[in-house]
């Protein structure tokens, strides 16, 4: 994937060249250029297409926005209602992921998940512990994290 | 006649960001006061506050461009880093406190982790 990266401002540069017109706009245009060239060529060049991975990463973005605004209005109300009937807790979630980098990612979008909150990572990376405003729902919000967040983490990272 | 318009829609929705903004931070500050313990009201510091400061800067966003023409890339900046460094804190103020033995709240049903390093130090 670097070395598609690499290919694709080489050929926006010397697009920049050709046209002799030395801006940002050229640029742009010889990168799209590009873009168009490493598509037509991809059986030619190692690895696979890296806009596709672009795309699982923008997709990731997008969940984490989403759940971002659905765990803001959950918290709401919370706050709102005049009697709290909440049950919080520590449950343990096993996970699958490996790297520190997909860990981060993982425990940072439970933070950001509706009444949830990653505690405590434990040492050997496959276990982590998580806060959750009303426990009541663990074996669901179990399956939401795996099913929702640990494949869109996966397919950006393998 | 349609500058008209545009330029009320677009006060409208600046008004709207930066309201949609404060309520939210209000209600962090009603959800600190009100949950009974530190890890709930890290759940309010930590979720409700990242939304209530993007709603600000995209309003003082908009509201620079459309009233001075500045392109400003640090309030974009700004919520990047917001979005970025609120969930981190959250985990480590949460992680902190527990280590430092601060009790959950007495509603609390369940306490994997309790369980979990106990039977870490029986071995």
């Amino acid at each position: 994937m670097p070395f598609q990266i690499v290919i694709n401002l080489i050929l926006a540069v010397m697009w920049m060249f050709l046209s002799e017109t030395y801006n940002f706009k050229t640029f742009l245009v010889g990168y799209l250029l590009g873009i168009a060239l490493l598509f037509l060529l991809q059986r030619f060049i190692p690895d696979a297409f890296y806009l596709r991975k672009v795309g699982k990463v923008f997709n990731l973005i997008l969940l984490f926005i989403r759940e971002l605004v659905l765990s803001n209005i959950d918290i709401v109300k919370h706050v709102y209602r005049p009697k709290l009937d909440i049950q919080p807790g520590i449950f343990a979630l096993p996970t699958e992921l490996k790297s520190n980098w997909e860990i981060t990612l993982l425990a940072n979008l439970i933070t950001l998940t509706p009444g949830t909150l990653s505690l405590v990572i434990s040492d050997d990376y496959s276990v982590i512990y998580v806060h959750a405003m009303d426990i009541t729902d663990v074996e669901e919000s179990i399956t939401e994290i795996k099913e929702t967040f640990e494949k869109a983490i996966m397919e950006v990272t393998r | 006649m349609s500058g008209i318009w545009i330029n009320a829609v677009l006060d409208i929705l600046i008004s709207l960001s930066l309201l949609l903004g404060t309520f939210f931070i209000v209600s962090t500050a009603l959800g600190v006061l009100r949950f009974p313990d530190v890890y709930t009201r890290l759940h309010a510091a930590t979720k409700s506050s990242t939304l209530g400061i993007t709603g600000i800067l995209t309003g003082a966003f908009l509201f620079m461009y459309v009233e001075h023409g500045i392109v400003s890339g640090k309030l974009l900046l700004g919520i990047l880093f917001i979005l970025l460094s609120a969930p981190v804190t959250g985990h480590v103020l949460g992680r902190s406190a527990y280590y430092s033995r601060v009790p959950l709240s007495d509603k609390s049903v369940e306490d994997e982790y309790k369980a979990h390093v106990n039977k870490v130090k029986e071995h």
